[in-house]
């Protein structure tokens, strides 16, 4: 093991060396640096780093507690104090987090170093990076293409070993997709398991931060840190709080497998499907009993979620006025020109697109129409749910319908890309937890592209999501596999 | 019943505050009308017996203590401000 090696480690092996003070905290973050260095340029995961904070957080550091000194990236839409909250956009260039979130404060309660905030799709709108105000994030497997989104720059990082963890946040799959797309694992909490204070509000009631990181023991890890009750956020759920590495390990006899029926739809890519299948052929070898179930109200999620997240983004980008922070346009000659071109000037198409909507949705004549029928539509779903989950203890599917597509491929269609969040915007809707862990690869245009099963619980049942991804995971060599950038920088 | 060709987007860019170019307005009518088109189907559910899920969790009347803790400074809280002078924020004027 040499320095150059030390990027490629998960958490929990890093870990080990860190405590039989194999390595420093400080020789972990000087590789993870020139890891950085060296990558990069051509993956552009991050947004901002913060070396000099963290090397005196390594310095200090106490390897001996759960995340001690590892460093972890960071989704800029979470707080971190003193440091750049742009959430990827214009109208927040400048800003500066006065406090850690949260979720920051349990992280660093824990030993963890925050050091670099990661790129994204603007206010977390979209599903590729692409979105991002400030610059193109590149999928480490094929530079060519999106790394996925909208926690793209933190999937990335992992991806290309310029990250040993990160943190993202789930709207409508905004962890669980570019985890799929970029080959690592992604995990969304239930709502109300970790608490949003600290985060810039999207869509409140469907949000939820979680880690993306290299294997499934590495997401337990992140979330035994960050789970658990926060007076600081209402709907944060005075819940205890499991040892989640705890159920790792354990088999699968026993274990029922939901299949729903309704996402077995056209338009799943065949690479995509013949992975997924095998994939279940391997839980089945490993114990797990396979059911067919039905969640009916599938097709209409996606409208149902597109309508809420809208409403909800609406009156939350609404603080965004150019009075207290952010931009503000020049000279304005009253109130509403300075309201209007601050936030013309300052948020990209998709914000603005989704500004619409959401205000429509909303507006006297059409608010029974649309908000008020999804919201009833959406407890319709959430019902779905919890009639499958009388039958098993686990749904699964693909992440996405497709792998990682090109730069630029999507972008002139919003309904299209709004449409490939069908298997992961019903659990935001529901409240449920998921997580998607590597499950091979299509191969298209001489690269491989990595693959993403999605495995659905129940509400505050992250433990038994972990453990069948887990089992699933040590069965394979998927997640040993790791993307070309970050194989070449492999000391051989 | 509404219609998806209810959407006049350079009405509702004017009620968020938003100023929006010829070409956006044009823009956003096309790309908004095939979105709410295709959540029409949402009319095709019966929902007469549903009660609205603002969220998922069944969790309400969050209390607690009412206790003064520390918190920011007039300095820190204007730390972002883009205008701001004797501890106040500038705004843009309100009243002639």
């Amino acid at each position: 093991m040499t320095e150059k090696d030390l990027p490629a480690l998960n958490i929990a092996d890093l870990q080990s060396l860190l405590r039989r003070r194999e390595v420093s905290p400080r020789e972990v973050l000087d590789a993870l640096r020139a890891r950085i260095e060296d990558v990069d340029g051509e993956v552009d995961a991050y947004l901002s780093t913060n070396f000099e904070a963290a090397t005196k957080e390594a310095e200090k550091a106490n390897v001996d507690l759960p995340l001690g000194g590892v460093p972890i990236a960071i989704k800029d839409i979470i707080s971190v104090a003193g440091e750049p909250c742009t959430c990827a956009s214009k109208i927040l260039r400048g800003y500066r987090a006065l406090y850690d979130a949260t979720v920051i404060q349990k992280l660093r309660a824990a030993g963890a170093i925050p050091f670099g905030k990661t790129n994204m799709d603007e206010f977390a709108m979209g599903s590729s990076t692409e979105n991002s105000g400030v610059k193109l994030t590149r999928n480490p497997w094929d530079l060519s293409r999106v790394p996925g989104g909208s926690s793209g720059g933190s999937a990335a990082a992992v991806a290309a070993d310029a990250a040993f963890g990160a943190l993202g946040t789930d709207t409508g799959g905004s962890i669980r997709q570019p985890a799929a797309l970029s080959g690592i694992v992604g995990f969304k909490p239930s709502y109300g398991r970790v608490s949003r204070f600290g985060l810039v509000a999207f869509a409140s009631s469907l949000d939820q931060a979680g880690p993306l990181t290299k294997t499934v023991r590495d997401a337990a890890l992140i979330m035994n840190a960050i789970a658990g009750h926060d007076p600081q956020d209402s709907t944060c759920l005075n819940e205890p709080v499991p040892d989640y590495t705890a159920a790792l390990g354990r088999d699968l006899r026993g274990v029922r497998l939901g299949l729903p029926k309704e996402y077995m739809i056209e338009g799943i890519e065949p690479q995509v499907k013949s992975a997924i299948d095998a994939a279940i052929a391997q839980l089945e070898t490993l114990g797990a009993e396979i059911v067919d179930v039905s969640l009916p109200q599938t097709d209409y999620a996606i409208a149902v979620y597109y309508i809420l997240a809208t409403a909800e983004a609406s009156a939350n980008l609404a603080r965004f006025d150019g009075v207290r922070y952010g931009h503000r346009a020049e000279d304005p000659k009253d109130l509403l020109d300075h309201y209007g071109r601050t936030r013309e000037e300052g948020f990209g198409p998709e914000v603005k697109r989704r500004i619409i909507l959401g205000t429509y949705v909303l507006s006297s004549g059409y608010y029974d129409a649309y908000y008020l029928r999804a919201q009833k539509v959406r407890e319709l779903i959430r019902q779905d749910f919890a009639k499958a989950f009388e039958k098993v203890d686990v749904l699964i599917s693909p992440t996405s319908p497709v792998p990682a597509f090109k730069l630029g491929e999507r972008m002139d269609d919003p309904l299209q890309m709004y449409l490939a969040d069908i298997f992961t915007s019903p659990a935001n809707l529901a409240g449920i937890c998921g997580i998607s862990v590597p499950c091979g690869f299509a191969e298209t245009d001489g690269h491989r592209l990595p693959v993403g099963l999605q495995l659905l619980g129940k509400a505050f049942d992250e433990g038994r999501i972990l453990q069948i991804a887990h089992a699933y995971e040590q069965s394979t060599d998927w997640h040993k596999t790791r993307s070309p950038i970050a194989a070449s920088m492999r000391d051989v | 019943m509404p219609k998806a060709s209810d959407l006049d987007v350079a009405y509702v860019a004017r009620l968020a505050r938003l100023n929006l170019t010829d070409a956006e307005t044009t823009l956003f009518q096309k790309q908004l009308g095939d979105v709410l088109k295709y959540a029409d189907k949402l009319r095709e559910v019966d929902v007469s017996h549903v009660e609205a899920a603002a969220h998922a969790v069944p969790i309400f009347n969050v209390f607690r203590e009412d206790e003064a803790r520390d918190w920011f400074r007039a300095e820190q809280a204007l730390s972002n401000a883009p205008r701001q002078a004797n501890g106040l924020f500038i705004v843009t004027k309100v009243v002639e």
